[in-house]
């Protein structure tokens, strides 16, 4: 037994099928603070838990792209037309048909950035060290096994009980994690 | 078993197209992710392998002298004159370009309409993508005559308080270009984040361990996690599908944009579109199939994946086909002489051999891809494949060639004939794109896991058996 | 590295610079030094060395005390040309010739100069100049040369100078004629021989056999409705041809173009002339006469009617056209024609009384007019006979360029001692004693004949560049020591001459004029001799070889410099070489291809060259041009072309018959800056006839409908202030490639050699397209100019990602080369082609004197920048702050562009298009007026002028 801190009680499930069943169980008795941990999207789950942050990834990616937008006709206008007029080819100053593929452009460019940073930022990202790493066997999670966790967090959270649970619902191993 | 199992999959991801099987059977979790991940990990790389990584970077040092000799003495190297001011480096760089096309819409258009079965490739077709677009990056600037002032082409705050002329397609061309770059290697390393994860759960020495670990910037997988990559893939795909359409577009406009007859055509964009994802999958076929023999990866890549590509091909290859019919059309239609003349000296002037052998390859071989048994055997495939690269290569040198060298005043009609350093610098690039996959080959997962991963069957056996 | 240099060039001009001058006695030794060290900061210096000339020099414009450094000078002298010296004016920048134009107040220039005047200035500057006198091979001072020439004839005094001679070539130049004199007084028994390889031979032969006695015939074109050509290229490189063209245009365009002149052309080599002609007849060398003959009995009346020979239609026709115009036409003939053509063509216009009208006849020019290959003979067979001790070759290169059956060099050998002095180390300087530098004549005070004799003092605008002298000096020193300096002889000698009061005030007169007023010899009307042609001796058969002197290196004496080298020839576009030029017919006879390397065999001798099919060419005639194939003749000379030459006998100086032809199997490249010469049926050039443009003056706004200028969704660009535009007239254009030499000195423009020719990027900012139209056996030929169009829509600023090229407020489509990255879009994009790329480091960055010819007021591209004409911007600004100075508008004409400048024709005109009563707007609103291209609307600010061709309407159908 260690002095930490305890971060949560890990369930170790060798079947996405158990794993849907059991969140479903965790989630029925109230636990909120639950998360899952697998090799691959499991929609299942998705649908159980509630969303969190990641509802306002499309906005900020809108957003980031409404600026590319007006940032690439802004740089071209100033330039063009206030910086440093000159006659081009006896073209008009501002000659916006041949400004739009940059706009086009930075629209894009400023939008995919924007969904890769802010998927970053919502996941909490880069995080190198989190106190599942801890549990040896999570190494599989990325593989083949699939973990549910009751953090310590949750209201409702009592080591016994949960461990308890958990250990009901056909896991391949139940264990504590502490934090670091 | 094998049979439930697909039914189950079946039912739980319903599939168009299961005549032929997306992934081999009886796959695993842990076979695919051991199979994949020993690549990277482990293995020691088979023979072929290590002749093709020489051979592409001999050829790398042949790009190196060529650009050493071509900066020292200026770009006179070249077979350019006035009036072809433009020659190999233009080609080489719009085929790149084009080349990199088919990555992004595998990746990208693929996933928006849901076609599983690009999970497979899609890796490699992004990474393909990516040298590609390196490659064809070098050319603008290899081309320039002052290449070391190539950074005015950017707007940036200076003292001479002159910037870039907007008016300009070359402008143009640096904005799509370094976008799609950009784009595409977010998207690459997005979607490659979760398998580096894996890497770093199966690696061996702590060096990897921290490689990968720093890599995956510390991916747990957690459901959130999940949820945010598919929404970021998914509007990732969202914006690049429009923007690899957008770049071969803006490409284009080098051309359609000068006045010049045979260049100034509206038919362009959509003409060079189509080209590009034509070489594209030519490159991915050129690509996937040796790499199937090589590492057996049969069982994720299978007939179904190449059928595919093939079938691809073939459709863009029509697109084309339509192109090179409608483009003389448009000219005769339009009456003007030198747009006349202009294609009239394309199919029967001293480029000739260009035009119909552009015709041989891009329109006439590919037609043998009407026959299903061709689409799934692999050497007629890879044949049609390059016979496909070069034709796609030879079109643009005939595009830029004889519409340069013939225009408005005859008294400045010159032809255009390459030099040993043209040569040099094309396969240069060639051997830049070779190394530069090979290496990918050697320290990348070149196949998504987890992706395969969604593939498998939705209860594995393996679990308990392993327990 | 080559930035480098730039940034330090100025920097020299303000402090090295002066301070070389002061050490200039050391200077020679040191430049020399330093050159083996190559280009080096130092030397630098030299490039901006101020080198005047310790005499009292008149400035053109302003009296010198007024020097402001930084703003050029302006000198008038002349350049000696063969057939009368062309009035120039030099402009000095810091005491630097840079360019050479014309002098307006000189009969021969008007204010056009000739490609050979155009390019002396780099002869001056040639850095393979002979820099020291030499014995051997090794280096001497000129004391040890003076002193042991005189041990040489000092033992002949006592026989009266006997075995001294002095081989000179054609002598036009008073004083050099008096120094001579005096030599000859000295040493009565020395001999004195002339001999110029492309002289005036057949025109004084034939005004012998005419007049009895040579004499100098020059026309008035000005005055002649009808004009025939017996193989005359009078347009664009026969004598006196400035002028000529000249007064040929302007008659060209009297009345509104309407009442033309009209021009037949009877020639058996394609040359500029015939290609302008309205009627051209092409026949061989040898038929020329034949021709003549009938010509003579036509017009002469003697009753022989024209013979039914396959042109007497054409002759018949040209003839009537002829007397229908007496005393209004002229006719003729070429320097290479037979003597005896030059004879019938006196009889002919002493016939059409046309004498004293268009045909003026003078005293000869030269001092001592004589049958110079008769002179050449005599000295060889003293030579044979060992009568000459002692040879002084003063200029010439006739170990190079003698008749090859005389053998000149085995004959040198025979000669005690032998003495060369000329520009350059040449064939014949390697196999004399001793070889002493000649000075340029921008270096030296000489005089020299024009056409009509009017007289130019040369005077030197800068210092000797290396240890040279003057011929003057040279033959003074002979007499007497220390010989007196050139301006010395020449003052001393027109004192003399110069009667009436106050000497001074003539000497700086003339000297500042360019011209001796009034020194024009007097017009005389001379007897016709009796002489009778006899008859027309039966021509050899089979193929005749025909010699030209190069349009532009002449017999070889220019041969070393660049821009000559490089300045395309006016039809074949050549440059670097000569060829084998032969009709299509005998090219395809003898299974010959442009480029095949064939043998031609005059009995015993041969040379190979490589054959050139021109259109026009008469069947079984081949031309060659002479002054190629040098082998020391510089870095330019050697190795370009083959040397013509070596077939060429005293008995057939002109053409040689029967030629034999062998194919050799081998090619060589021929470097062509217009392979493509067919105008692959585009309106670029539009053509008429007076009387069909009286009936339809609308013929060019229909063909060549320029779009609307407010068909446009955008607001168009306002010029407020001044917009300048060029308006070329291809009537007057006669393909003479003066512009283009212009053009390269004025800008700057560097020469590229003969591979990257041959890669088709040559540099030169403007062209001068030619096409063939027809009949390849007897085709029609067009010219059309072509600079920079300046399009106010210009496609190549739309491309630009750099802004690199854009449009100034005056509607000049600028080139900004520090801003240039060389994408090479903007040419791509250019429908006229007309922008250049330094695809490599062009520029010479390295030779000295090189640096010295360049006009500072151009930048110097390096390499990786795109260049193009610019409508000589820096005139324009030169102008602009003149006129701010003196608080004025700039004046109409007062800006010339350096095309314009030097064009003898006056076909290009440049100007202020805002300003209705300039000559540019009037021109542009003429009916002829079009824009190249117009249907892709990038309105041009260059026009043309559409041409118009006055063929006879009796020879309909028979090929113009």
């Amino acid at each position: 037994m260690t002095e930490n801190p305890i971060y949560g009680i890990v369930a170790e499930f060798a079947d996405p099928g158990l794993l849907v069943a059991a969140v479903a169980a965790v989630h029925s008795r109230g636990y909120r603070k639950v998360e899952t941990y697998t090799p691959y999207p499991i929609h299942e789950v998705e649908e159980i838990l509630e969303p969190g942050p990641e509802r306002r990834l499309p906005r900020l990616v809108l957003a980031g792209g409404i600026l590319g937008t007006l940032t690439a006709w802004g740089m071209q206008y100033y330039i063009a037309a206030i910086d440093y007029p000159l006659n081009i080819g006896g073209r008009p100053l501002n000659s916006w048909p041949a400004f739009i593929v940059i706009m086009f452009e930075l629209t894009i460019l400023f939008a995919s950035l924007t969904a890769f940073f802010g998927m970053l930022g919502l996941c909490g990202l880069p995080l190198p060290h989190h106190p599942l790493f801890n549990l040896r066997r999570f190494a599989l999670c990325s593989k083949n096994r699939f973990f549910l966790c009751v953090e310590a967090a949750d209201p409702l959270f009592e080591v016994l009980e949960v461990a308890d649970l958990l250990a009901g619902l056909d896991p391949l191993e139940v264990s504590e994690v502490y934090e670091d | 078993m094998i049979i439930e199992e697909q039914q189950r999959h079946a039912q739980r991801r319903p599939d168009p197209d299961v005549t032929l099987p997306v992934i081999g059977p009886s796959q695993t979790f842990s076979i695919v992710t051991e199979q994949i991940s020993s690549v990277p990990l482990r293995r020691k790389m088979p023979l072929l392998w290590q002749i093709t990584f020489g051979i592409g970077l001999l050829l790398v040092f042949v790009l190196l002298i060529s650009a050493t000799y071509l900066f020292g003495k200026g770009v006179g190297i070249f077979g350019i004159q006035i009036p072809v001011a433009w020659g190999f480096a233009i080609t080489n760089f719009v085929w790149w370009i084009g080349i990199g096309h088919a990555g992004t819409l595998i990746s990208a258009f693929l996933l928006l309409l849901n076609q599983s079965w690009r999970n497979s490739i899609n890796r490699f077709a992004e990474a393909m993508t990516i040298f590609a677009v390196a490659c064809a990056g070098m050319f603008p600037l290899l081309h320039l005559g002052r290449p070391w002032l190539f950074y005015w082409i950017l707007p940036y705050p200076n003292t001479m308080t002159v910037q870039p002329q907007f008016r300009s397609p070359l402008v143009w061309d640096v904005f799509a270009v370094s976008t799609y770059a950009t784009v595409s290697v977010v998207f690459w390393y997005l979607g490659m984040i979760p398998d580096l994860a894996a890497l770093r759960d199966q690696s061996t020495s702590r060096l990897k361990y921290a490689f990968y670990g720093v890599l995956c910037w510390g991916w747990r997988g957690g459901s959130r996690h999940w949820r945010l990559h598919e929404s970021a893939s998914l509007l990732l795909a969202g914006l690049a599908t429009p923007l690899v359409l957008s770049v071969h577009t803006v490409v284009s406009f080098d051309f359609t944009i000068a006045i010049l007859p045979g260049w100034h055509s509206t038919i362009f964009p959509p003409y060079f579109v189509a080209g590009a994802i034509y070489s594209g999958f030519a490159m991915v076929l050129v690509l996937a199939l040796p790499i199937r023999a090589v590492f057996g990866l049969h069982n994720l890549i299978t007939e179904r994946h190449i059928n595919n590509c093939a079938k691809l091909m073939l459709a863009t290859g029509l697109i084309l086909a339509y192109a090179y019919l409608i483009e003389p059309f448009t000219a005769w239609y339009g009456g003007s002489q030198f747009e006349i003349y202009a294609f009239h000296n394309r199919a029967f002037g001293p480029y000739a051999w260009a035009f119909w052998l552009v015709i041989a390859c891009n329109v006439a071989i590919p037609q043998l891809l009407w026959i299903p048994r061709i689409r799934i055997s692999p050497k007629p495939l890879f044949v049609i494949s390059l016979a496909v690269l070069y034709g796609m290569w030879l079109e643009r040198y005939m595009i830029i060639i004889t519409s340069l060298h013939r225009d408005y005043v005859p008294s400045a009609w010159f032809n255009f004939t390459a030099t040993i350093w043209d040569n040099a610098i094309l396969f240069g690039s060639i051997g830049l794109f070779i190394t530069l996959f090979a290496l990918f080959v050697r320290f990348l997962p070149m196949i998504s896991m987890y992706e395969v991963r969604t593939l498998l069957p939705f209860s594995a056996p393996d679990g308990r058996s392993e327990k | 590295m080559p930035s480098i240099e730039r940034d330090f060039i100025p920097v020299e001009n303000l402090t090295g610079g002066d301070r070389e001058c002061d050490e200039r006695p050391t200077e020679t030794s040191r430049r020399r030094f330093l050159e083996l060290m190559g280009a080096s900061l130092a030397l630098a210096g030299a490039s901006g060395c101020t080198r005047q000339p310790p005499e009292f020099i008149l400035p053109y414009v302003e009296p010198p005390e007024h020097a402001i450094p930084g703003r050029p000078r302006y000198y008038a002298t002349a350049v000696p040309a063969f057939g009368g010296a062309e009035g120039v004016i030099v402009e000095t920048h810091l005491g630097r010739p840079t360019k050479v134009e014309g002098n307006p107040a000189h009969p021969a220039s008007l204010g056009a100069a000739s490609v050979r005047s155009q390019a002396s200035v780099l002869d001056l500057y040639d850095p393979d100049r002979a820099r020291e006198v030499t014995y051997l091979g090794s280096t001497r001072t000129w004391d040890d040369f003076l002193s042991a020439f005189r041990l040489r004839i000092e033992p002949l005094r006592p026989r009266n100078g006997a075995g001294f001679r002095l081989l000179t070539e054609t002598v036009c130049s008073p004083s050099l004629g008096a120094q001579i004199q005096a030599v000859l007084t000295a040493f009565p028994e020395a001999v004195w021989h002339q001999y110029e390889p492309a002289g005036d031979h057949s025109a004084r032969a034939g005004a012998q056999l005419a007049f009895g006695r040579p004499l100098n015939c020059y026309f008035r074109l000005d005055h002649a409705d009808v004009i025939l050509a017996l193989d005359s290229d009078f347009l664009a490189c026969g004598r006196n041809s400035t002028r000529m063209a000249r007064d040929f245009a302007t008659r060209r365009r009297q009345g509104n173009r309407l009442d033309m002149n009209r021009l037949y052309a009877v020639e058996c080599t394609v040359s500029a002339t015939g290609g302008k002609a309205d009627h051209r007849l092409p026949v061989r060398y040898s038929e020329v006469e034949s021709v003549a003959r009938e010509l003579t009995n036509a017009l002469t009346s003697k009753g022989a009617p024209p013979s039914s020979g396959k042109n007497s239609a054409w002759i018949a026709a040209a003839a009537q056209d002829l007397l229908a115009h007496r005393g209004r036409s002229a006719i003729i003939a070429g320097e290479q024609q037979s003597p005896v053509v030059h004879a019938l063509a006196h009889q002919m216009n002493a016939a059409l009384g046309n004498v004293g009208k268009t045909v003026n006849y003078t005293e000869p020019l030269e001092v001592r007019p004589e049958d110079e290959i008769e002179s050449l003979r005599a000295l060889m067979r003293d030579m044979d006979a060992g009568g000459v001790e002692v040879l002084l070759i003063v200029g010439g290169n006739p170990v190079y360029n003698a008749p090859a059956d005389l053998a000149f060099a085995e004959r040198l050998r025979k000669v005690k001692t032998a003495v060369h002095a000329g520009l350059h180390f040449d064939e014949t300087s390697q196999l004399c004693d001793w070889h002493v530098p000649a000075s340029h004549f921008f270096e030296e005070w000489s005089d020299t004949r024009a056409f009509d004799g009017t007289v130019t003092i040369l005077q030197p605008m800068i210092e000797p560049l290396y240890e040279t002298r003057s011929i003057l000096a040279l033959l003074d020193g002979i007499r007497q020591y220390p010989p007196r300096s050139s301006y010395e002889i020449v003052r001393a000698y027109w004192a003399g001459q110069h009667k009436g009061a106050d000497f001074e005030a003539w000497w700086r007169k003339s000297v500042c004029d360019g011209l001796v007023a009034d020194s024009a010899m007097p017009p005389i009307e001379p007897g016709l001799t009796a002489w009778q042609p006899q008859a027309a001796a039966d021509q050899p058969g089979g193929p005749e070889v025909v010699f030209r002197p190069d349009p532009y290196i002449h017999d070889g004496s220019w041969s070393n410099n660049n821009w000559l080298q490089e300045l395309p020839r006016p039809i074949t576009k050549l440059t670097w070489d000569n060829a084998v030029h032969l009709s299509p017919t005998t090219a395809r006879n003898l299974s010959l291809k442009n480029e095949d390397l064939v043998r031609l065999r005059c009995g015993a001798r041969s040379v190979e060259g490589a054959v050139w099919i021109s259109q026009g060419q008469p069947d079984d005639s081949v031309t060659v041009h002479l002054g190629f194939g040098r082998t020391r003749g510089g870095r330019a000379a050697n190795g370009a072309g083959f040397n013509a030459y070596l077939l060429r006998t005293s008995d057939a100086m002109w053409a040689g018959a029967p030629l034999a032809i062998d194919k050799t199997g081998r090619t060589y490249r021929l470097a062509t800056t217009q392979p493509q010469q067919e105008m692959a049926g585009r309106d670029l050039i539009l053509e008429n006839t007076p009387e069909g443009y009286r009936r339809d003056p609308d013929f060019v706004s229909r063909t060549q409908p320029e779009p609307p200028k407010d068909e446009s969704l955008y607001p168009t660009w306002r010029y407020a202030e001044h917009a300048w535009g060029m308006s070329i007239d291809l009537t007057a254009c006669v393909n003479c490639n003066a512009c283009v030499a212009a053009c390269q000195a004025e800008n700057n423009i560097p020469v590229v050699g003969k591979e990257e020719v041959l890669r088709h990027r040559a540099m030169h900012w403007i062209r001068i397209d030619t096409y063939y139209k027809g009949d390849p056996e007897r085709p029609t030929l067009y010219y059309q100019p072509v600079p920079c169009m300046q399009c106010e829509n210009a496609p190549c600023e739309l491309v630009c990602p750099v802004q690199a090229t854009n449009h100034s407020s005056e509607g000049l489509n600028d080139m900004v080369y520090n801003r240039c990255v060389g994408t090479r879009y903007c040419s791509n994009n250019c429908p006229y082609k007309v922008r250049r790329f330094n695809f490599f480091l062009f520029q010479d960055w390295v030779t000295e004197s090189i640096k010295m010819q360049r006009n500072p007021d151009v930048s110097v591209r390096s390499r990786g920048v795109m260049e193009k004409c610019t409508y000589c911007v820096q005139r324009i600004r030169e102008a602009e702050i003149r006129a701010t100075t003196q608080d004025r508008r700039i004046r109409e004409g007062e800006i010339q562009t350096a095309c314009q400048q030097s064009c003898p024709t006056q076909a290009i005109v440049f100007g202020d298009i805002n300003r209705p009563d300039s000559q540019v707007s009037r021109l542009k609103a003429e009916k002829l007026n079009y824009a190249l291209l117009a249907e892709l609307n990038t309105r041009p600010r260059t026009t043309y002028l559409a041409e118009l061709r006055n063929p006879n309407p009796v020879l309909k159908g028979e090929g113009v």
